[in-house]
């Protein structure tokens, strides 16, 4: 098949999901869950025992959305919300107290956030890091690829791919914020490395058949060698795909709201990894390589 | 045949690991057996339970105030950042993953609140969480014969290491033969200091003080140049290692003390472990129907090795320990799906060479040796991503990359070594 013709395509496809996901971010930015913004923490004890859902009614009818509730001894439940000011507070408790049948605040606490600043710069740097890392593997590894191509042009086209993938969910989840008020929180943060550290993965497969095509063939242009690669290695590239897809499906459907949009991002992210690696990675890095062969067509 | 008896009997070992405490059988009733390893004063107990994170089965949750008192109003905000940052390292120190370190505010009074779950031994959690750890090294002032030597400070403090780890004593300086040590490493400069005491100590003992309280007083011997030096006492190994964990942490920047302890349940409801767990189990039926559908009898086979994965990693889950969160389970899930791609891989390979016209039994072999490099270098990339996450995060991002490890290096060994055995063993 002549992947490499319609190129220019796929490149208008990936940027027609990626340039109103990346206008979303710069204008509104994400939607930060209260574990990046920090919130409010009420201790309620109540006279007898009552279920969380009695409890999350009681709070949502003051138009309030709790985050989560625990239960401690001695009927004590922890409450965790977005901030609220002592009226809110003191509002909340008299409907906790009225709908309950007796309860009052123990504490009340403005909390800062559970991922913190440090957590989130670490990450960032461990991801900066380790994108470092897979061009320096990749370049060794690749090292066998015959001149003019160079194994760098591999790794870093990997990389670009990934952040490909990176924005995709962002700037999706930028807009589900905006419309859909959905908000991002520390499971975002864990869905959003699960795709990293596959959508490399995903690339390498197809970029490892280029490498041994390209000393079977050595006579064949770049572009024909990709084409070829990509064909050879389509079946697999799909498969592993579903496999991937299916699992996640059976976790939309079965596995509980409170996961939901974890996994609706991994979904996305996956999706966009198998996409990326067929679709961007190759043409891009046929674009990128071919150029050092131009004698040759 | 042999590859038949190993892995027939890894399947056993993690039957026996997974098995729930106590099992009947008709008359037979099989109990789960645990862990109980003491060598070379380490010990290493595990009951073979599930660690299950905050959000699944709660924990233990410790406020604790700040006294914020003899800092200036601008100095506040980060003083109370510092703290936070260096009892979440301590926390980390500890060993226990998935835990949640916040600060809170009520009026102007600032708070620490520490949720840790599972903790099994709360009150070493709370005394390596609570004291300041300030270390300070002093020599004698006044040399009275026979008498209590009195001792005065030295420059040399806590803020001058750079490393303090638990080592067992070999005899002479280094502590008793077996005995715990805390061997502590200096900064440059420290290193200078404590040059500069010991070279004018010599003869003399040299004092180290733990919050104000000796802790042990041996004498100088020679000056100690390249900065290293052993802190010996009548330690356990595990007051070593809480002593470790205070030194290499630093002194706490804010005074704390502990307003209450109370036992938390989980934040999501016990019916969302129930929901991801048979989401899970319709994940793995999926993908088994989806392999035999595409490779047939070879089909059937990489099922038995993802069952094995399965098994292999939940085993190893309990083992290491592993704290299980709703996500991280999430992220079991998924990984089944990862798990076969190193089989469709090679399976994959397999049809091409039968397609190229190899004999069945030369396409296998070639199959498996040229979807080598490809398995080798795709999962290299991810064992790379998740080393430097697990190596470079902290809290939750840490657990998360250890189970990505986990899974990556089970998968690798499920669907290569195994089902290769197992392919030889059918076609034999």
């Amino acid at each position: 098949m002549e992947f490499m013709k319609y190129k220019w395509l796929y490149f208008a496809i990936s940027l027609l999901i990626l340039i109103p996901g990346l206008i979303s971010l710069a204008a509104w930015g994400l939607r930060l869950s209260i574990d990046f913004t920090g919130g409010a923490l009420i201790e309620v004890q109540t006279r007898e025992p009552v279920s969380e859902d009695r409890i999350r009614r009681s709070v949502l009818s003051q138009n309030l959305e709790l985050s989560s509730v625990q239960t401690s001894t001695d009927n004590t439940y922890f409450l965790r919300l977005k901030p609220i000011d002592q009226d809110q507070h003191d509002q909340l408790v008299n409907q906790l107290n009225s709908d309950l049948g007796g309860a009052f605040s123990l504490r009340f606490e403005t909390t800062g956030p559970v991922v913190g600043a440090e957590l989130t710069r670490k990450a960032i740097l461990a991801v900066v890091l380790a994108s470092a890392a897979i061009v320096a593997y990749i370049a060794w590894s690749f090292r066998s690829v015959p001149r003019p191509y160079s194994s760098w042009k591999f790794g870093l086209t990997a990389i670009v791919a990934l952040l490909h993938d990176v924005f995709v969910v962002l700037g999706l989840f930028s807009l589900f914020g905006h419309f859909y008020h959905v908000e991002i929180d520390a499971l975002f943060v864990t869905a959003l490395l699960t795709v990293i550290g596959f959508s490399v993965h995903d690339t390498i497969v197809v970029f490892d058949r280029i490498r041994e095509n390209l000393t079977k063939f050595p006579r064949l242009s770049f572009t024909a060698i990709a084409d070829f690669s990509l064909t050879e290695t389509l079946n697999r590239s799909l498969n592993t795909s579903v496999t991937v897809l299916l699992t996640l499906t059976a976790l939309l459907l079965f596995g509980g709201t409170s996961i939901r949009w974890f996994v609706v991002a991994l979904l996305i992210g996956i999706t966009s990894g198998t996409y990326s690696s067929i679709f961007n990675a190759t043409p891009l890095l046929d674009l990128w390589e071919s150029r050092s062969k131009p004698v040759q067509k | 045949m042999r590859s038949l008896v190993y892995i027939t009997s890894l399947f056993l070992v993690c039957f026996v690991a997974l098995m729930p405490p106590r099992l009947s059988v008709g008359p037979l009733t099989l109990y789960r057996p645990s862990i109980r390893i003491n060598a070379l004063g380490l010990s290493f107990v595990r009951d073979l339970s599930f660690k299950l994170g905050l959000d699944l089965k709660g924990g233990s949750h410790l406020a604790y105030s700040l006294d914020t008192s003899g800092i200036s109003e601008s100095e506040r905000d980060h003083s109370v950042q510092a703290t936070r940052a260096n009892i979440e390292r301590r926390v980390n120190l500890l060993g226990v993953s998935e835990s949640l370190v916040q600060t809170a505010k009520v009026a102007s009074d600032y708070r620490l609140l520490v949720e840790l779950p599972g903790v099994t031994d709360i009150n070493t959690a709370l005394s390596t969480i609570g004291t300041t750890a300030k270390l300070d090294f002093r020599e004698v002032k006044t040399a009275t014969p026979g008498a209590q030597p009195e001792f005065s400070s030295t420059d040399l403090t806590g803020a001058d290491l750079k490393s303090a780890v638990v080592q067992f004593g070999q005899g002479a300086k280094n502590g008793a033969v077996g005995q715990p040590v805390v061997a502590i490493e200096f900064t440059p400069s420290g290193s200078q200091k404590f040059a500069e005491i010991t070279k004018r100590n010599i003869g003399q003992p040299l004092a180290i003080f733990l919050d104000d309280q000796p802790v042990t007083a041996p004498t100088v011997q020679e000056a100690i140049l390249d900065g290293r030096a052993v802190i010996s006492g009548s330690f356990t190994v595990d007051d070593a290692k809480k002593l470790s964990i205070q030194l290499t942490a630093g002194a706490l920047p804010l005074p704390i003390s502990i307003l209450e302890q109370r036992n938390i349940g989980a934040t999501l409801g016990s019916e969302s472990v129930t929901k991801s767990l048979f989401a899970g189990l319709v994940g793995l039926v999926v993908v088994w129907l989806f392999m035999l559908a595409n490779y047939g009898k070879k089909g059937l086979l990489a099922n038995l090795a993802l069952t094995l994965y399965v098994a292999l990693s939940l085993s190893l889950f309990k083992l290491i320990p592993v704290t299980l969160t709703l996500a991280g389970i999430a992220g079991f899930v998924l990984s089944m799906g990862m798990a076969v791609d190193a089989n469709i891989l090679i399976f994959e390979r397999i049809k091409e060479e039968l397609r190229w016209g190899r004999p069945p039994s030369a396409a296998r072999e070639l199959g498996f040796l040229r979807a080598w490099t490809s398995v080798r270098d795709s999962n290299a990339s991810s064992l790379i991503t998740a080393g430097i996450l697990f190596w470079f995060g902290s809290g939750s991002v840490r657990g998360f990359a250890l189970t990505l490890i986990v899974g990556i290096l089970v998968s690798l060994f499920t669907s290569i070594t195994v089902t290769k055995s197992l392919l030889k063993l059918w076609n034999s």
